[in-house]
């Protein structure tokens, strides 16, 4: 364990652990808000996967994407809660 | 392999971690709004920390991941409350093994019926 | 007057964000980061930076929101740990329940900092703010009272707020 690829490799598996009990809440609901919750934390583990990504391929764009990403999580779970409180 | 680099891989697997129990925890709670406190918290410190880690990792991105961590600070909680106000209102039910709701009365007494 | 001034402070505020985020100082970059800029403070004149931005920047109200910050990601961490430890329990050992709270704050945007704080650390979650009361969800309820609760929830985070904001 002195190997920070090896700890990374391993950060990334506990993360993509993550993600899929987070679809699997995704995918069970029951309703639109647990599915919302779901996709709020699917999009926070998915954030610093996209930054391990760009750091495995040297390519700092994913970057943006990620916060492009940040952006849109928050605007989708923010909409979805306004409309379920006084429609849109 | 630097010294930096061995620091910032072991902040990214914590926050992993955080990530992973977060993610466990809106498995594992009864209802939305306990999924709520696991699914924003645990997964907002993972999620800091492992952006941190990989800043560590390569510090010439560090100032861009820093402010990606902190929009997620600061438009995290504005959601979930969003999200879990409008649940409520909507009747969303609170688990059974909740011992009180005070926010039901307020309710009542703004003429919604939760 | 303040318009004026609560302009300046939002273009600086989206110029220095933008430079932050393209991450060098080339002329094009800084020349685009300007019209932008000046257009989204114009679109956004009056919200939410207003003539009184300045008045934060009173030493007073610095050095406390410097402390505030450590101190706020303090309890953050606190609370993940708290929150973390609960999960893997296999007893899952919550006692979950929504309670009221009241607050002393009036300006508006120190009562969305302290919803937002409570938000963020051990097991509360802000559900609505009505009036002077803010009504929380929180994991394991330990307290039988509205005073003991703010007490427990709201006293550590109001304290900084109030010389930040008030």
């Amino acid at each position: 364990m002195n190997n920070p690829v090896l700890i990374l490799e391993l950060a990334l598996v506990l993360a993509g652990a993550a993600a899929l009990l987070a679809v699997w809440r995704l995918l069970k609901g029951p309703g639109p808000f647990n599915r919302a919750v779901a996709m709020d934390v699917l999009g926070l583990v998915t954030m610093p996967m996209m930054a391990a990504l760009a750091l495995y391929s040297g390519r700092g764009i994913y970057l943006d994407v990620a916060l492009v990403y940040a952006v849109l999580s928050f605007l989708g779970v923010t909409a979805l809660a306004r409309y379920a409180d006084r429609g849109l | 392999m630097g010294n930096h680099e061995m620091i910032g891989a072991v902040v990214t697997l914590v926050g992993s971690v955080f990530l992973f129990l977060g993610a466990l925890g809106i498995v594992r709670m009864p209802d939305l709004y306990n999924r709520m406190q696991a699914g924003t918290k645990a997964t907002t410190l993972g999620n800091l920390m492992a952006l941190l880690g990989i800043g560590i990792i390569h510090p010439a991105w560090l100032i861009k991941l820093v402010l990606i961590a902190l929009f997620v600070l600061i438009t995290n909680p504005l959601s979930s409350h969003a999200l879990a106000r409008s649940a409520r209102r909507s009747g969303v039910p609170l688990a059974d093994v909740t011992v009180r709701d005070e926010y039901e009365e307020v309710l009542v007494e703004k003429g919604i019926e939760p | 007057m303040r318009t004026i001034v609560g302009f300046f402070a939002a273009f600086i505020t989206l110029l220095a964000l933008w430079l932050a985020l393209v991450g060098n100082l080339d002329p094009q970059e800084i020349a685009a980061g300007s019209i932008v800029a000046v257009a989204v403070a114009v679109i956004a004149r009056g919200a939410p930076f207003t003539g009184r931005s300045l008045r934060f920047l009173h030493p007073r109200r610095l050095v406390t929101a410097l402390v505030y910050i450590p101190y706020l990601l303090w309890s953050i961490v606190e609370s993940n740990v708290d929150v973390a430890l609960r999960v893997i329990d296999p007893s899952l050992p919550i006692r979950p329940g929504i309670v009221r709270v009241r607050t002393r704050l009036k300006n508006p945007v120190a009562r969305l900092v302290l919803a937002n704080s409570i938000t963020l650390t051990p097991g509360t979650l802000t559900v609505d703010l009505c009036e002077d009361e803010l009504c929380i969800h929180w994991v394991d309820v330990q307290a039988r009272n509205i005073d003991e609760a703010t007490k427990k929830i709201v006293t550590g985070f109001e304290r900084f707020l109030e010389v930040i904001f008030e």
